[in-house]
């Protein structure tokens, strides 16, 4: 291939009447598709769709504590509220968010394959979601439960009203969705990479998910054990966790965060990923120690199946576990710090431009600096007895997962939007959008953290009256959120039809999924590309860069000014 | 709830708290200082490495793991030294004191706390205690998990039904704080809240005499005892070979399966509760359970009891 005068590679004669969402309109074209860009798509709708169910209960939460009597929802409501929210945030949102819909796209297009290595099984892995989804929303239809995400026994085993077998059900159901995808992308990565593409020349994206795979293999069965049990006790009265029946409660907390702590890498680790690839394509630089980074992801997946307990410090747990476990809460923090510093060091000798999804990934670097850094103060074991079961705890995860993880999704999303649907985005109202996020979000929860300090617990419908400064802000921010949650919503679907048409490689990246038109064809590339560079060859002097598979180019004339206005 | 001129900062009225604030000032000061750092450095690359700045740059690629051990060790360290404070603090804090000087009972049922001095004093929702005592509290839940939270003292540890939990605080500042449940346990957690008085020595010594109390918790127990048969086999007058109550709490047992233990509140209850799973070495395994048969309340007064006859001593 050739450079042309625009720096972008001319779309290939082939690929002209041809794309993946262009070759067949039908309903049966995209329910049995077996293309792992449509069925990253069927994730996209879906996933949508429960973003903002758990949206809403949450905007209900937040209204409600506007006031400390809480009138607005009856307590069993509000209980169910919560529930609800973490239920379908936690696993019918931040679970499969980047990896089923961005990782389903891209690491087939990123290692330059055809497809996934099993297709078919990842057609199945959205039904299963589709029929745990549908489970779900009979769940909430008829009435919910009230056991909070973490089904904490004995709680959930005879003292919950609500539904808790159909969520259970749902959860189950769900977990093998994300085995199976999971299961795919391991064996995609080991098997399909394109010639050349040694492990040290993968996209940290791929890495991100590789890591992310690994860990749901092993943790999510974890996770369907421990469900299973709870419904046999409940349903049939078998004692397990709960000790009227001889069961033991402690038991059932450490099978669940044997899975649920390592969820919480299995969220932020493809967020990791997907932040790396926008620095260094926005910063024109390389990645700042690539290596370190592959190792910092590996070492984080692998260390964090060893901090289970620090969820349990205040549990009774032994005083020498509780010290074992509060000693891997420092040393799994370590390799995100490395991250972190990474990030910013690729600040350096760069040369920056601030499109939407450079500012996506510059606030989750700030955000997950925040929530890693009070990471460390809760994984402290005298300040966890405080902050334990508080609103400080509410805080730090909803930085890490939101902040991070969610604001990490929107960049992805902008900046692979025009890959995946061919047509730009309206550049200014991506920016408006990121910045009115960040705004919104710290101004969200960081009264959070004082609320927490302050010693108000999680899951209060009420609350002392001295503490409703903190939460009036807390539920102004919540609505700036909102609102910048719904603009992307309008301006994308807007984008659709009416966004301008994107070329191949509008960021001048150096991926292999920007050597293919976009959107791409329906099999990827006209060629297998043979790759011979190592990833992220942007030069920091003139914004020139090199594709992975050799073509050099230069700095394409629309960045940091709005593609749509350049790119014509 | 928090501290009459700081609105971000809690009251704090004990020794814990003191500890814990002081651990986390500095730790708040840490992160304030990386998080600084961090936003610094941002904020200064992103303004003079801007695409339009005219800054030279160079040529990237040189190798950068000098900076990489440079800033992994450093984290390191400071992670170590912060994991180090924090865990002999906690140490320090939930270790159960060898000599309380008062030991209150409570027991967390949905949606109160059930409060029980020594003297038979009982209250609801509220814990009187004097000030610059130490106070041990022993923990039990009658449903669900809950969690006994203070936080003017900021301690709390987790009611878990089955098992007796202890710990410790010395308040030493009067007055009424709130206390709070922090595990959720249903409907109303969010009103299983109370308050903690704490008083003076001598309005302590006063409110306890004006509680109408006329039999001590151990008092109420050896009448459960005798009621249950327990007296029967393992007072120390008894011709049955059992072992006597007299001193076992705070002693160190020698099981029949070759196990030591000490004889804390944790072990009596499962004596009493699941006897077959601890027999005593060198008695015939004749006692039977009792599951099912005592509330937590006689839980309680049960284990008072067994532990006045070894005046004196702890595990």
């Amino acid at each position: 291939m050739s450079a042309t005068t625009a720096g972008l590679p001319a779309r290939h004669p082939e690929s002209q009447s041809e794309s993946y969402l262009g070759d067949e309109h039908s309903l049966g074209s995209w329910l049995f598709t077996r293309d792992h860009k449509r069925i990253a798509i069927l994730f996209f709708a879906s996933i949508t769709f429960f973003f903002f169910i758990g949206g809403a209960a949450a905007a209900l939460i937040r209204l409600h504590l506007v006031n400390p009597y809480g009138t607005l929802l009856q307590p069993e409501v509000y209980n169910r509220m919560f529930t609800m929210h973490g239920i379908v945030m936690v696993w019918f949102f931040l679970i499969p968010s980047i990896p089923a819909t961005l990782g389903n796209f891209l690491i087939p297009l990123m290692i330059g394959a055809r497809d996934l290595a099993f297709p078919r099984l990842n057609l199945f892995s959205w039904y299963l979601f589709t029929l745990s989804g549908f489970i779900a929303l009979y769940f909430i239809f008829i009435g919910g439960d009230d056991t909070g995400w973490t089904f904490y026994e004995p709680y959930s085993s005879n003292f919950a009203n609500g539904h808790v077998i159909a969520a259970a059900v749902a959860v189950f159901i769900n977990g093998f969705s994300t085995i199976a995808t999971a299961l795919n992308f391991v064996v995609t990565t080991h098997k399909l990479r394109a010639p050349g593409m040694t492990w040290f020349r993968l996209p940290l994206f791929v890495w991100a998910i590789y890591a992310t795979s690994i860990v749901m293999l092993l943790a999510t069965p974890v996770l369907a054990m421990t469900l299973a049990l709870v419904g046999i006790e409940r349903l049939w009265g078998v004692g397990i966790f709960n000790p009227a029946l001889g069961g033991d409660p402690i038991l059932f907390q450490h099978m669940f965060w044997f899975y649920s702590h390592p969820a919480v890498y299995i969220m932020v680790l493809p967020a990791m990923g997907v932040v790396s690839e926008l620095v260094a394509c926005f910063a024109r630089r390389p990645v700042f120690g690539y290596r370190g980074m592959c190792y910092a992801l590996i070492s984080i997946a692998v260390i964090g199946f060893f901090v289970w307990g620090h969820h349990m410090f205040t549990a009774g747990i032994s005083l020498t576990s509780a010290v074992v476990f509060s000693l891997m809460s420092f040393i799994v923090a370590v390799p995100s710090a490395i991250k972190v510093f990474n990030w910013t060091a690729t600040l350096h000798n760069a040369r920056i431009s601030f499109d939407a999804p450079m500012l996506y990934a510059l606030g989750f670097v700030g955000l997950f600096t925040i929530g890693g850094l009070t990471g460390l103060v809760l994984a402290t074991l005298s300040a966890d007895i405080h902050l334990q079961d508080t609103y400080f705890v509410v805080a730090h995860f909803h930085f890490i997962m939101v902040g991070g993880t969610v604001s990490a999704y929107f960049g992805g999303l902008h900046y692979w939007w025009s890959k995946i649907t061919g047509r730009h985005y309206p550049e200014m109202w991506g920016r408006y959008a990121a910045i009115l996020m960040f705004v919104g979000f710290n101004l969200t929860f960081f009264p959070q953290f004082i609320l927490g300090y302050l010693g108000m617990p999680r899951r209060y419908y009420t609350y002392a009256p001295d503490l409703q400064t903190w939460n009036v802000l807390s539920s102004a921010g919540a609505s700036i959120l909102a609102a910048a949650y719904l603009l992307p919503l309008g301006y994308l679907t807007w984008s659709l039809f009416f966004g301008k048409r994107a070329r191949a490689n509008p960021w001048g990246a150096t991926g292999l999924e920007w050597r293919t038109s976009s959107p791409p064809p329906a099999h990827n590339f006209p060629h297998t590309p043979t790759v011979t560079e190592r990833p992220y060859r942007y030069d920091p002097r003139d914004g020139s860069f090199t594709t992975q598979d050799g073509a050099h180019f230069a700095e394409p004339a629309g960045l940091g000014l709005g593609l749509g206005a350049a790119d014509v | 709830m928090m501290h009459h001129w700081l609105p971000f900062w809690p009251r704090n009225a004990a020794l814990s708290a003191s500890v814990i604030d002081t651990i986390n000032i500095g730790e708040f000061a840490l992160v304030l200082l990386i998080l600084c750092f961090v936003y610094g450095m941002m904020l200064v690359f992103c303004v003079k490495y801007r695409r339009g700045s005219a800054v030279p740059r160079h040529e990237t690629g040189q190798k950068s793991w000098v900076w990489e051990i440079g800033w992994t060790s450093g984290t390191l360290a400071a992670f170590l030294v912060l994991f180090v404070l924090g865990a002999k603090a906690y140490l320090f804090l939930y270790k159960p004191p060898s000599r309380p000087d008062l030991e209150l009972y409570v027991v967390g049922k949905q949606w109160m706390w059930k409060v029980q001095h020594p003297g038979g004093q009982r209250e609801i929702d509220a814990v009187h205690i004097p000030v610059g005592r130490l106070v041990k509290i022993i923990l039990a839940s009658q449903d669900v998990i809950h969690s006994f939270y203070i936080p003017a003292f900021r301690l709390k540890h987790d009611v878990v039904p089955g098992q007796f939990e202890t710990f410790w605080f010395e308040a030493d500042r009067t007055g009424t704080y709130s206390l709070e449940c922090s595990e959720f346990c249903g409907v109303q957690h969010a009103h299983m809240i109370g308050s903690v008085i704490v008083m003076s020595v001598a309005d302590y010594a006063r409110w306890l005499a004006n509680q109408g109390a006329t039999e001590s918790l151990a008092q109420q127990g050896f009448a459960l005892a005798r009621r249950y048969g327990c007296t029967g086999c393992h007072s120390a007058s008894s011709t049955v070979h059992a072992p006597s109550f007299d001193g076992l709490y705070g002693s160190v047992v020698h099981l029949a399966d070759g196990r030591t233990m000490a004889a804390d509140e944790r072990y009596i209850r499962d004596c009493i509760l699941i006897p077959s799973t601890q027999r005593v070495a060198g008695y015939p395994p004749v006692m039977p359970s009792f599951e099912g048969q005592l509330s937590e309340d006689d839980l309680v007064r049960m284990l008072a009891y067994i532990k006045s006859l070894s005046e004196g001593r702890s595990p």
